[in-house]
């Protein structure tokens, strides 16, 4: 063998491990896609999608006054279906004041504590995954633009280390499962692509809704590693690593996932 | 029941009392042609609480469910029951029973016959591969079954408590 | 209250075969889990449903562990003449919750 095939034999060897499973653009799928006809039909109806009632929940809190401010959401953003439009598309999104990217729930919190002068929400609460719930479905059938900001970049980089790093007791990246072995299936389920599109989620095995750290830590517990504290900085890299894989990709929150 | 018998040291009592226990069952309101061993007494119990003496016939009722599903917790399923709901013959109530879980009631539904079509569709849980059965009590006194397999996978991801 | 989602078609022709649908907010918990701790969580589940057209009774269901959390419930009636559904989910640890919906039957 020449010396030039060598070296790009050992290159593609090395490059292998993080970019074999790299999904091409018109290979990517939604977790939809690899959804059951009953589980596609429960989140098609809304009158049957579970994740409804907490969309119905949200609009009350959207208008319920909170915080020493005594304001509501809609007080300063007006109508949800049209102050939201498009909004969950692009998140997690670049904050000034952080000089970081902020997720769906962390925006939600920082508006509380600026301009509702209120305690933020639990991550996980209710109230949270509501008010989420109800902005995400104003993205319903919209293209995902998160990740495309410059200011972003070492963000999303940051995001895909994490992606093909190897972790845990069974020392699986999520690259493992997500990007080489998706359309297999662990029990009764689908491995996805992880192309967030719907969250929050109405998950059946929560029977509840959640949104996607709580479905990120669910997975690195999966993988008996300690699982990214909610709302660390790795976590939301890792969110927006994930949602600018599905950049292009149709918002169908809130979803029904099994 | 049964099963408590080592075929191989039974003596002759023993065996007329083990036939006695066969016939028995037989006349029991089974709602499968399962053998009565396959039914979990408290399965057995439940669907005697609700048919009594009656015989239970298997047909009419269709059961929706997923063969293999998703997810035990959330389990789409739909019955429903081939007959006229008319002011004279109509189905009266249809009631959902399940073999492992740690109760067998899943749930009755109470119909009238302004309901047009016998058919209601829930979500259910399942807390392992097993039988689900249906059987619905018509306005003549009649009951009717249907009986389904679902396997059940845990899943693959499971988590703390939140 | 908590949240409830019922769907009835606004308008049917009289005789018409309709689909009511209903989702309720409610944790459904069985009471045979178990705490970190080993404490079994006390069963808080809905125990009835009663679906009533113009006063009358049409539709009644028990539930049990078995059922899923969010109750989904649909089932059907005949359009027979204008007037109220009225929706009633009873349960453990004095549980109500109520909704209604109107239809116009033509």
């Amino acid at each position: 063998m020449r010396p030039q095939a060598l070296l790009a034999a050992a290159l593609l060897g090395m490059a292998l491990p993080v970019l074999a499973g790299e999904i091409a653009p018109s290979g990517r799928r939604s977790g939809y896609d690899f959804m059951s006809a009953d589980s596609k039909a429960m989140q098609d109806d809304d009158t049957a999608n579970p994740a409804m009632l907490s969309v119905l929940e949200g609009e009350t809190l959207w208008t319920t006054k909170a915080g020493a401010a005594d304001k509501s959401c809609s007080d300063c953003h007006g109508a949800v279906d049209v102050s939201m439009k498009g909004v969950a598309a692009r998140y997690p999104a670049f904050s000034a004041a952080s000089a970081a990217p902020v997720d769906l729930g962390q925006r939600v919190n920082l508006c509380r504590r600026q301009h509702q002068e209120a305690d933020p929400f639990a991550p996980e609460s209710r109230e949270l995954l509501a008010l989420t719930a109800l902005i995400a479905k104003q993205s319903r059938g919209m293209p995902i633009t998160a990740g495309g900001d410059p200011r972003l970049a070492s963000s999303v980089a940051r995001g895909r280390e994490l992606f093909v790093q190897r972790q845990g007791q069974l020392n699986l990246a999520c690259a493992n499962c997500h990007d080489d072995n998706w359309d297999k299936h662990l029990a009764g389920s689908a491995i996805t692509q992880g192309q967030p599109t719907g969250y929050p989620i109405y998950r059946l095995e929560w029977q509840g809704m959640g949104s996607l750290q709580r479905r990120l830590r669910g997975c690195m517990t999966g993988i008996r590693a300690q699982a990214f504290d909610f709302d660390a900085p790795d976590m939301i890299a890792l969110e927006l690593y994930l949602m600018s894989r599905a950049h292009g990709m149709t918002m169908d929150a809130p979803a029904v996932r099994p | 029941m049964v099963s408590m018998f080592d075929p191989l040291h039974l003596s002759r009592r023993h065996l007329l009392q083990l036939a006695g226990t066969l016939t028995a069952a037989t006349a029991l309101p089974l709602v499968t042609v399962r053998p009565a061993q396959a039914t979990p007494a408290m399965l057995a119990s439940a669907i005697r609480n609700l048919v009594g003496e009656a015989q239970v016939k298997t047909g009419k009722v269709r059961l929706d469910i997923p063969p293999l599903v998703e997810n035990g917790n959330t389990v789409p399923m739909t019955v429903s029951v081939d007959h006229p709901m008319t002011p004279d013959s109509f189905v009266k109530s249809i009631h959902v029973f399940n073999e492992k879980n740690p109760q067998p009631n899943v749930a009755n539904f109470h119909l009238t016959p302004s309901a047009g079509r016998a058919q209601v569709t829930t979500r259910i849980r399942l807390a392992d591969t097993q039988k689900v059965v249906a059987i619905a009590k018509l306005s003549d006194g009649t009951f009717w079954s249907i009986s389904v397999d679902v396997i059940v996978t845990l899943a693959a991801c499971t988590e703390e408590m939140p | 209250m908590p949240a409830a989602l019922v769907n009835v078609p606004p308008k049917a022709r009289r005789g018409a075969v309709i689909e009511i649908k209903t989702l309720m907010s409610h944790v459904m918990e069985p009471g045979y889990r178990h705490t970190a701790a080993g404490e079994v969580v006390p069963r808080d589940i809905i125990t009835s449903f009663t679906c009533r057209f113009n006063g009358a009774e049409i539709f009644r269901a028990d539930l049990f562990p078995a059922i899923a959390a969010n109750p989904f419930l649909s089932f059907f009636t005949t359009a027979s003449e204008s007037g109220k559904f009225e929706f009633e989910w009873i349960g453990d640890n004095g549980f109500v919750a109520t909704a209604s919906a109107a239809i116009t039957v033509e």
